[in-house]
């Protein structure tokens, strides 16, 4: 998985906006074992931060514990309509990818 | 006058500042704290996260259902009505690793974080929120039934 991973939406509403992300990406937390009982080696995101304007306004540490397709929503103050965020990942394996959404 | 020396010169140290730039993006707030995350014990990870142990608090609201049918995906969402939340952090106490997640609250965002988890088996969820004031916490026992009949 390289590019494209993520499915955001966000909604300006009442001076405020309200993000929802969802990664597609497996999570693989590298206790699970293949058909042959060798280990998958872990590959998860570790890092999900969220720029508005070149201003981080969330930043999500994830470990191994994160579901598969990992979902964050959150709110921040501000935001208009047309405007775009930035959001960058970063894998356990040092991947990374930095993915844009605009805000309706 | 501009040598070819100094141009490349020039287009290494940028590039190299640019590159660390990218890997490094969470250095302002948080790092990845690689020791709250691989450890397998609840306050080993609280205690590399944090100083101190968090109090329990009715500011903290953590929303989990009672009843997991699929560990899997768990929803969870932690807010507080407290000002100056900096950060929010989720452990599954049951879990192989029970830090699940951090998150990095800047100023300007709210302190309400939804997302899901996966849990291995019943226990018990805690989030903790620090502030400036303090380290806060509220937790929750979550049933898992993988495969029953689904509570």
């Amino acid at each position: 998985m390289a590019k494209g991973i993520i499915r955001a939406k966000a909604k300006a509403k009442g001076g405020n906006t309200s993000v929802k992300i969802m990664a597609k990406h497996d999570m693989e937390t590298g206790n699970r074992k293949d058909k042959k009982g060798k280990k998958i080696p872990a590959k998860y995101i570790q890092t999900m931060s969220v720029a508005y304007n070149g201003k981080k306004v969330m930043e999500a540490n994830m470990g191994t514990a994160v579901s598969k397709n990992p979902y964050l929503a959150f709110t921040f103050e501000g935001g208009a309509k047309g405007d775009q965020l930035d959001i960058t990942w970063i894998e356990n394996t040092g991947n990374t990818g930095t993915e844009t959404a605009k805000v309706r | 006058m501009i040598s070819r020396r100094s141009v490349l010169k020039a287009v290494f140290t940028g590039g190299a500042v640019a590159g660390l730039g990218v890997l490094m993006p969470s250095i302002a707030l948080a790092a990845w704290n690689k020791a709250a995350f691989e450890t397998d014990n609840q306050d080993t990870a609280m205690g590399a996260l944090f100083d101190g142990a968090p109090s329990a608090s009715a500011e903290v609201n953590l929303k989990a259902p009672d009843i997991a049918e699929n560990g899997a995906v768990v929803p969870v969402t932690i807010s507080s009505s407290m000002a100056g939340v900096k950060t929010i952090a989720v452990f599954v106490e049951g879990n192989p690793n029970p830090l699940a997640a951090q998150f990095a609250i800047p100023a300007g965002t709210k302190a309400e974080v939804s997302c899901r988890i996966r849990m291995g088996k019943t226990s018990a969820v805690t989030a903790v929120v620090e502030t400036a004031s303090g380290l806060f916490s509220a937790s929750k026992e979550v049933k898992v039934t993988i495969g029953g009949c689904g509570g």
